[in-house]
This record gives structure tokens, C-alpha cells and sequence, in this order.
């Protein structure tokens, strides 16, 4: 069956290797949303001007003050391996 | 064939701020790994970025600094890629609607020589925009370590239009930006620290050409001389590829500074797709006139506009400007100076230039932690205008202020060190010196006008350097004159 997603290369960009079999799953399943997301092209928008939110709020911010930094343990607690202080990833050549 | 290279920088800047971008975690450079972060910068579940204001504040003054149109409305943007050096896996970033618009940035090539000038002209800039740094990973052997101090650090990225052509150029035009952005105060910019970063678009083209050529991405441009070294090799690797009949290939190439070359990186880690979309976390920003004008007031006069007035109201040569004008500081201190004695700005200048910027680098101590204040400089010149001294015992005075700190009054006073004027005294020497030394008065009654200088430094050597040069040449003068 034709999707009208390229599975390879979304797998890819997510950094995720997929079976033949899922490949089929979520090419299906992608395509499901973004039939129901099509429906959106069929509402008239002529007129609106484009926002970026939803609502009509802008400039929220903080002043400039440094808070409370983590303990070092406490930022490591969910880390499936450290050394030195530091998240142990696997090797990522440049 | 002739070739043009087409230059392109893009320059990213951290902000310099107490807190991070989007969160209260402090900023800082060289702490322990790990131990600048918070829930927002690690990504927890249920956090929300909030913005902060003073590097709001300061994107839209370099934009004001450096002749940018500011946006009247931005927003943010998601940029989307897996890379442990961010755990949110999107980088919060501005795409399609950046805070800063256009701009150019003036830059001085170099000169003939390095007492003159080179000519100006400006570098236009395509666009500026506001993100957040990302933490750094430490590769080893077999797996890389990740420290997130730095992430959500906030960073502006400069970029410029490709309308540069040489490494010289590029060269010139980082060391302006990075003046300017010091002299705003907006970054320390100090390279070795990862304040400023450097990316290079690089292509070749026939010269009269005016297509494009196919473009490299240079990376790991990270010190100021790497700028220069690695723009020129890669200029130069993409001539000798061209002119062997290969044909060059987009692709995004890392300068190595210890080889001194430049190397592919692997594509596959750079699939430049990152599906941009708005961030849904952050409301848009709205700049209005008001804030406009409350930042332009603050903004300083750019460096290259501080010599051009050095030149007219002090009218000092490009030497003395090139040294004062590139460090604020240094140029307060000289204002300082010549304000507490306007009549001299040059002599004020050159002791600044050549006698305390020497004295500070040997005792390792910078302008601001100087032991001798602009206005006892200015006081010292004042004593040699006056004829109160001469200039080497100047010198010798500007050695005891520097060491204690005291006035050059003071020190006059307490050494004893005032120009002697007492013409009796005077004449007494300058009739021994007459005496003691006939064949220089036979010499100069000869008509041999220089041989007065001996005589004078007879009166010198007695006075102990004290007495005034001028009035001993008037007095000898005046003695020989008899003789005659």
C-alpha cells in the first residue's frame, strides 16, 4: 500500500529502528492523523490573519534573578549511567 | 584563472545574564559539571519556559547598535533534532520571524602598515535572532559525557549576508563585532570560553562571476586566529579541488586547528530537516517604540565613531586611538585624564598608551585596577607644562606614583625633585662648567654651536637632572656671549 508518509526517513530523524512489520503499523497510523488533520484545510480562513497562539497574550517574562541551581545528585537521578558528574551517552562521533 | 572566495559568517554570542534563557538556573562558565541546571533546563515533565527579560533587553540593543530593523512582533520556534547535548530534543529558537532584521557592521581591513589606517566599509547582516545554548558533550573512546551546565544559556546568532572575500575580512569583521558587543556590554565574547562561536559559509567562484558557487559549512572555528587559518585553507582546498577538474559538493567540513586542515563531517549526522513549528510554550514578543527608545539610550558610541572624535577633538595620531579606543575602559580612564587637563591630550594619551599600559602589564593589573588615577596623570602632565619638572624626572615621578599611588605633587615635593630655577645656583655651575671645560668654550667660540650641549650637561649632572634645560641653555649662552 502507497502511504503518504516516507517511514524510512521520519524513523530516522527520530532515531528509532523499526521492523518491517511496525514500519506498515505506523505508516498506517501516521496517515490516519494526517487524514484528520487534512480536515482542517477544509475550514475558510480567508480573512483570519495567521496568529501563532491561540490567545491574545504576549510579553511574559521574568527578571533577570539566578534561582536555585539543582544539587548535582539530583540532576543525575534519572540518568541511566554517570561518570565524573556527567550523563554517560553512547559514543556520538561528530 | 583568477578565483573570488564568497564568505558568510554566521556568529553566535552568549548573552551575558545572571539566569538562563527560559529559567532561573544561574549561568556560569568552568563550575563543576552538572550543576547549573533545573527541572526547565533538564526537560522534566510538566515544566514551562518563561522568558527572561534582560536578554530580551539586550538582543534588541545589539539590533539597535548594530543598525538592525527590530520586529515589532516575534515569536518563538521549535527546532526539532535528537542530540543528547539537549534533552528536550528541540532547541527553542526564532525561524521565520527573528527579533532583528538587516543591519550592517562597520569593520577596518588592515593597513598598509600597523601605524595606518586601513580602509572601512560595512559588512550587512542578514538577520540576528534569540535561542537558547545547548550543553556540551565530552567524547571519548567509547561512549561521550554530557554536562548541561551551558544549556539554555542565552545565545544570539548573527548572521551575515556572503559579502565577504577574504580571511582577512571575516578577520576584521569578527574583531568589530566583538568590540562592539563588549563595549555594550552585552557579552564578554571571550572565545576560549565558548562566548563567541564561529561558523563559516564558504564557496569559490570565477572572478567576475556573480552565481554562487557551491557552498561549505566550516565548523569548530573556535579561536580568532582558527577564524582566519581555517577560512584561508579551506579558500584555498576548494581552488586546488577546481582547478584538478574535481567539482565540489555542499557538505558541512570541521576545521582541525592541530593539522591545520579541514575535514568532512559525516553527513548522516546532519539531516538538516528540523521541522520547525511555533512553540505553543511561549507567547510572541511585541517591541514597541518606547522600549525602542528607552534601550537607545543606553547604547554606547560604537568604537570606530569614538576614534573619528579622538582624531577631531584631541586630534591624536592613529597609533595612540588604535591602543585607547578598542577597550572602553582604557578610553574612560584617557577622557578621565584629559578632562582633568584639557590642554594636552596627546602627552596625557601617550603616558597612558606607552608608560601605564606597560607598567600594568608587567604587575599584572588591568585599567581598572590601576594605582595611579587619571586625574594624577593628568596632574603630572600638568607638572611638566608648567615647567615644574622636565620629562625625565617625569618619568622617574611616574615610577614612585605608580609603586605608591601618591600624587606627582607629592612626590616632587617629597624627593625634592622640583625643576631648579634658582638662576644663582644655576650660575654658579655654569661658570664652572665654563672653567672646567675650555676646549668646548674654545670650540664653541670657534662657532661650533653644538659644543654648548657639554657644557649644559655639566649644569645638568651638577643640578642632579633638576634644573630647567631652557634656562641653563640661556645662561650658558649668555656667559659664552661675554667671553667673545
Amino acid at each position: 500500500m502507497k502511504h503518504s508518509i516516507d517511514i524510512d526517513y521520519v524513523a530516522n530523524l527520530a532515531r528509532i529502528a523499526l521492523t518491517d512489520e511496525e514500519k506498515e503499523t505506523f505508516s498506517r497510523q501516521l496517515d490516519d492523523v494526517l487524514g484528520y488533520i487534512e480536515k482542517l484545510n477544509e475550514v475558510d480562513v480567508s480573512g483570519i490573519e495567521p496568529t501563532a497562539h491561540a490567545f491574545p497574550v504576549k510579553n511574559v517574562w521574568r527578571d533577570d534573578v539566578a534561582g536555585e541551581a539543582f544539587p548535582v545528585e539530583t540532576a543525575l537521578a534519572n540518568a541511566p549511567a554517570k561518570r565524573q558528574n556527567m550523563i554517560v551517552v553512547p559514543k556520538v562521533v561528530e | 584563472m583568477k578565483y573570488e572566495a564568497v564568505i558568510g559568517l554566521e556568529i553566535h554570542v552568549q548573552i551575558k545574564t545572571a539566569s538562563k534563557m527560559f529559567t532561573a538556573a544561574p549561568v556560569g562558565f568552568g563550575e563543576e559539571p552538572n550543576t547549573l541546571t533545573d527541572p526547565v533546563v533538564l526537560a522534566l515533565p510538566g515544566v514551562l519556559p518563561v522568558m527572561n527579560k534582560k536578554a530580551i533587553d539586550q538582543i534588541i540593543k545589539s539590533g539597535l547598535l548594530l543598525g538592525c530593523d527590530i520586529a515589532p512582533v516575534c515569536k518563538w520556534d521549535r527546532k526539532n533534532y535528537f542530540y543528547p547535548d539537549n534533552p528536550k530534543n528541540y532547541q527553542i529558537s526564532q525561524y521565520d520571524r527573528p527579533i532583528c532584521v538587516g543591519g550592517k557592521v562597520e569593520i577596518e581591513m588592515p593597513g598598509p602598515s600597523r601605524n595606518v589606517m586601513g580602509d572601512h566599509h560595512f559588512v550587512e547582516l542578514t538577520r540576528i535572532h534569540l535561542e537558547e545554548d545547548v550543553g556540551k558533550l565530552n567524547h571519548f573512546d567509547n561512549d561521550s559525557l554530557v554536562d548541561y551546565n551551558r544549556a539554555g544559556t542565552p545565545l544570539m546568532e548573527i548572521v551575515t549576508e556572503p559579502v565577504m572575500h577574504s580571511p582577512e575580512e571575516a578577520f576584521a569583521f569578527l574583531t568589530a563585532l566583538k568590540q562592539a558587543m563588549i563595549y555594550a556590554g552585552i557579552s564578554d565574547c571571550d572565545m576560549e570560553k565558548g562566548q563567541l562561536r564561529c561558523d563559516a559559509n564558504i564557496s569559490i567562484r570565477p572572478a567576475g562571476e556573480t552565481k554562487l558557487g557551491v557552498k561549505v559549512e566550516l565548523k569548530n572555528l573556535n579561536s580568532i586566529t582558527g577564524v582566519r587559518n581555517g577560512i584561508e585553507f579551506e579558500i584555498n582546498r576548494q581552488i586546488r579541488a577546481v582547478e584538478k577538474g574535481e567539482s565540489l559538493v555542499q557538505e558541512t567540513r570541521r576545521w582541525n586547528a592541530e593539522q591545520g586542515i579541514t575535514t568532512p563531517m559525516r553527513s548522516k549526522e546532519m539531516a538538516h530537516d528540523y521541522r520547525y513549528f511555533p512553540d505553543p510554550d511561549l507567547m510572541p514578543v511585541e517591541v514597541d517604540e518606547d522600549w525602542k527608545a528607552r534601550l537607545r539610550a543606553e547604547l554606547p558610541e560604537l568604537p570606530f565613531e569614538k576614534q573619528r572624535r579622538y582624531f577631531e577633538q584631541f586630534d591624536l595620531p592613529y597609533t595612540l586611538t588604535s591602543v585607547l579606543v578598542p577597550d572602553r575602559k582604557l578610553s574612560a580612564y584617557f577622557e578621565e585624564a584629559v578632562a582633568a587637563h584639557p590642554d594636552k591630550p596627546q602627552a596625557v594619551a601617550n603616558w597612558i598608551a606607552n608608560d601605564l599600559l606597560r607598567e600594568l602589564s608587567t604587575a599584572g593589573r588591568s585599567i581598572t585596577d590601576s594605582p595611579i588615577a587619571p586625574s594624577q596623570i593628568a596632574g603630572l602632565v600638568k607638572l611638566v607644562d608648567g615647567g615644574t619638572i622636565s620629562n625625565n624626572i617625569a618619568k622617574e615621578v611616574f615610577i614612585h606614583m605608580f609603586q605608591t599611588g601618591k600624587d606627582p605633587e607629592v612626590i616632587v615635593e617629597e624627593k625634592g625633585l622640583k625643576q631648579s630655577t634658582d638662576t644663582g645656583e644655576l650660575e654658579t655651575w655654569a661658570d664652572e662648567a665654563i672653567a672646567n671645560n675650555p676646549a668646548s668654550v674654545e670650540a664653541w667660540l670657534g662657532g661650533k654651536e653644538t659644543a654648548v650641549n657639554f657644557l649644559k650637561g655639566q649644569v645638568m649632572k651638577a643640578s642632579k637632572g633638576k634644573a630647567n634645560p631652557q634656562i641653563v641653555d640661556k645662561i650658558l649662552k649668555e656667559k659664552l656671549g661675554a667671553l667673545r
